[in-house]
């Protein structure tokens, strides 16, 4: 071994100790213990893949699987479209754009649980006022208490702040875009849309994509939100996965169990992200 | 992966000149655009403004809908909520975490990052590229239980336990976007201080680490805003109630004073503060940092 390859292994091993000690070694004793019923504390004996049966005539497990999924659905597709437009305003010939750029970015800096408190209060206080005002029923009435709608409020919450960093990575996309390309459309009389569909979209393909997985990763794991704006109510319509895991698996003594459904839900997420990425990467390259 | 001059191109783009603009009105400016980026802009304004007038209000003005401006403001809702979460202790749990987490990320993901970017074809090397990357996909609630478990075992349940694990957790992201930079970096130089008898540490300290400034100031941005506004991994790491965080402050004021809300919004703004303030002062770069981390 050369002197200089030996200190590549110096900088590089003990990174690697310390990850596979803090993150790899606590993924495989998760893994060990699903197969448990370990309750967090005292003795556990081995049984066998029965958690995982169990989570599949789990209520409530699947009910969080489901919100979550429809949730984080939405919300990426929300996001998405939002901050595509948005960054093409800003990409276009306005006025005060750096400033206007700096106001979308504020969102991204500040912590999504305490902007959750306050959108609780202004859900559960001002709306309320406004709908009755305005005679709109649904609204008249804090609609994080409504089962039907409470999801929505979580919705709106993650897309405000999530969209700013959505932004600035369509922005970055748009700005590679050669401008004369859109001046050689012009000439040929394309309209503006069809300058979108065929100029603008294909030169950002990756950028979508990138979007596109970043941000519904991301929302599948969503906890501070929904921490703040309803506490997983009403009753457990709003829970997520990582809540079920969090509150099951640290304050009702299900640690083993819920070790089966983080394991369930990491192969839920990789398989997303897999799906996303190939059906995404085809589109790209389609067009 | 770019080569280091798109790199620079992109960089330049990002902080000062920008490309030509096309413009339905000729070289005019787009006036209706403007003036719908301005309602648009209220939007994220106007939450703004609702948190800090109502934490300026007394109680007996929350009756209305809630957006009007404060008759009569009440600044012992700042003294309250200062003494109520223990302030001055959450911020500088806060300070020291993101701090912590900052200079330690930057200093040790650049350096593992050079040693896999220059050594991808050996086999060891480019496994721990794709062992790292692959952790992206194992978010932390998964690992959360187990983890939480080992690191009150390993008397890391404290604020210096937090920001080791930021600096580790934060290697799969940053060994990828460090191991892109670096490999557009020409090796010549490198060769050349190797010829004059420098060492491989020598050449990082002094050629590498100065070369990776601008993706240094990226991974610090975002690794500044994960610290600081995370609230999952201080509610399940942090063990003693005196190290909390802000947000978990919030949190545990949150549960404790839940009608007091006047005084709420006066701890909200605090926590919100200090990072809202560094960002105005430091927006564009703050931007163009987080720009060139989407540019690979």
């Amino acid at each position: 071994m050369t002197h200089s390859s030996k200190a590549f292994y110096w900088m590089a091993v003990p990174a690697l100790l310390l990850f596979v000690t803090l993150h790899t070694i606590p993924a495989l004793t998760g893994v060990f213990f699903s197969l448990t019923d370990y309750a967090g504390y005292g003795k556990w004996t081995f049984v066998g893949l029965e958690n995982y049966f169990s989570l599949f005539k789990d209520d409530r497990v699947l009910s969080s699987y489901s919100f979550t999924f429809l949730f984080a659905v939405t919300t990426t597709i929300i996001v998405n479209v939002l901050a595509l437009a948005i960054a093409m305003l800003l990409n276009a010939k306005i006025r005060f754009q750096t400033a206007f750029r700096g106001i979308f970015f504020i969102p991204n800096v500040l912590a999504i649980l305490i902007i959750g408190y306050v959108f609780n209060f202004i859900f559960s206080n001002s709306l309320p006022l406004l709908g009755q005002w305005a005679g709109i029923e649904w609204l008249s009435t804090s609609i994080l208490a409504n089962e039907d709608l409470a999801w929505l409020g979580i919705v709106a919450v993650s897309a405000w702040q999530s969209i700013a960093f959505s932004v600035i990575l369509y922005l970055a996309g748009l700005q590679t875009i050669p401008a004369d390309l859109y001046e050689a459309a012009d000439l040929d009389g394309a309209g503006y849309w069809r300058q979108f569909r065929s100029i603008t979209f294909p030169m950002i393909g990756a950028f979508f994509t990138i979007n596109m997985v970043l941000a519904l990763k991301g929302f599948l794991q969503a906890f501070d939100q929904i921490v703040a704006l309803t506490g997983g109510g009403p009753g457990t319509s709003t829970e997520s996965v990582a809540m079920v895991i969090f509150r099951g698996g640290f304050q009702g003594g299900e640690y083993g169990y819920q070790m089966a459904n983080s394991v369930v839900y990491l192969l839920v997420i990789v398989a997303v992200s897999v799906i996303q990425l190939r059906t995404l990467q085809r589109k790209e390259a389609d067009f | 992966m770019t080569s280091t001059t798109e790199a620079r191109a992109t960089a330049r783009t990002v902080t000062g000149r920008r490309r030509p603009r096309r413009g339905r009105l000729s070289d005019g400016v787009n006036w209706p655009l403007t003036a719908l980026a301005a309602v648009l802009a209220l939007t994220v304004l106007i939450p703004l403004y609702f948190t800090v007038i109502t934490a300026l209000k007394t109680p007996d003005q929350l009756g209305g809908s809630g957006f009007e401006w404060p008759t009569r403001i009440r600044p012992e809702n700042f003294s309250d909520a200062w003494n109520l979460t223990n302030f001055p202790r959450a911020l500088l749990n806060s300070a020291i975490v993101t701090v912590g987490a900052v200079v330690l990320t930057i200093l040790s993901n650049s350096l593992v990052a050079y040693a896999i970017a220059r050594n991808l074809h050996k086999r060891f090397f480019k496994f721990l590229y794709y062992f790292f990357v692959a952790a992206l996909f194992v978010p932390f609630p998964i690992i959360m239980l187990p983890a939480t478990k080992e690191t009150a075992l390993l008397g890391l349940d404290n604020p210096a336990g937090l920001f080791l694990l930021y600096t580790v957790y934060g290697l799969s992201f940053n060994v990828f976007v460090y191991t892109a930079f670096i490999r557009s970096i020409p090796m010549e130089l490198e060769e050349a201080a190797t010829m004059d008898g420098a060492t491989t540490w020598g050449i990082f300290r002094r050629i590498i680490f100065p070369l990776l400034t601008p993706m240094n100031a990226t991974v610090g941005i975002l690794t500044c805003l994960w610290a600081w506004n995370d609230f999952l991994l201080p509610l399940v790491i942090l063990s003693d109630p005196a190290a909390r965080t802000l947000p978990l402050a919030q949190y545990v004021f949150q549960s404790q004073f839940n009608t007091n809300y006047t005084v709420a919004f006066a701890s909200y703004l605090m926590a919100l503060a200090p990072l809202l303030l560094v960002y105005l002062f430091a927006q564009r770069w703050v931007i163009s940092g987080v720009m060139r981390g989407s540019i690979k």
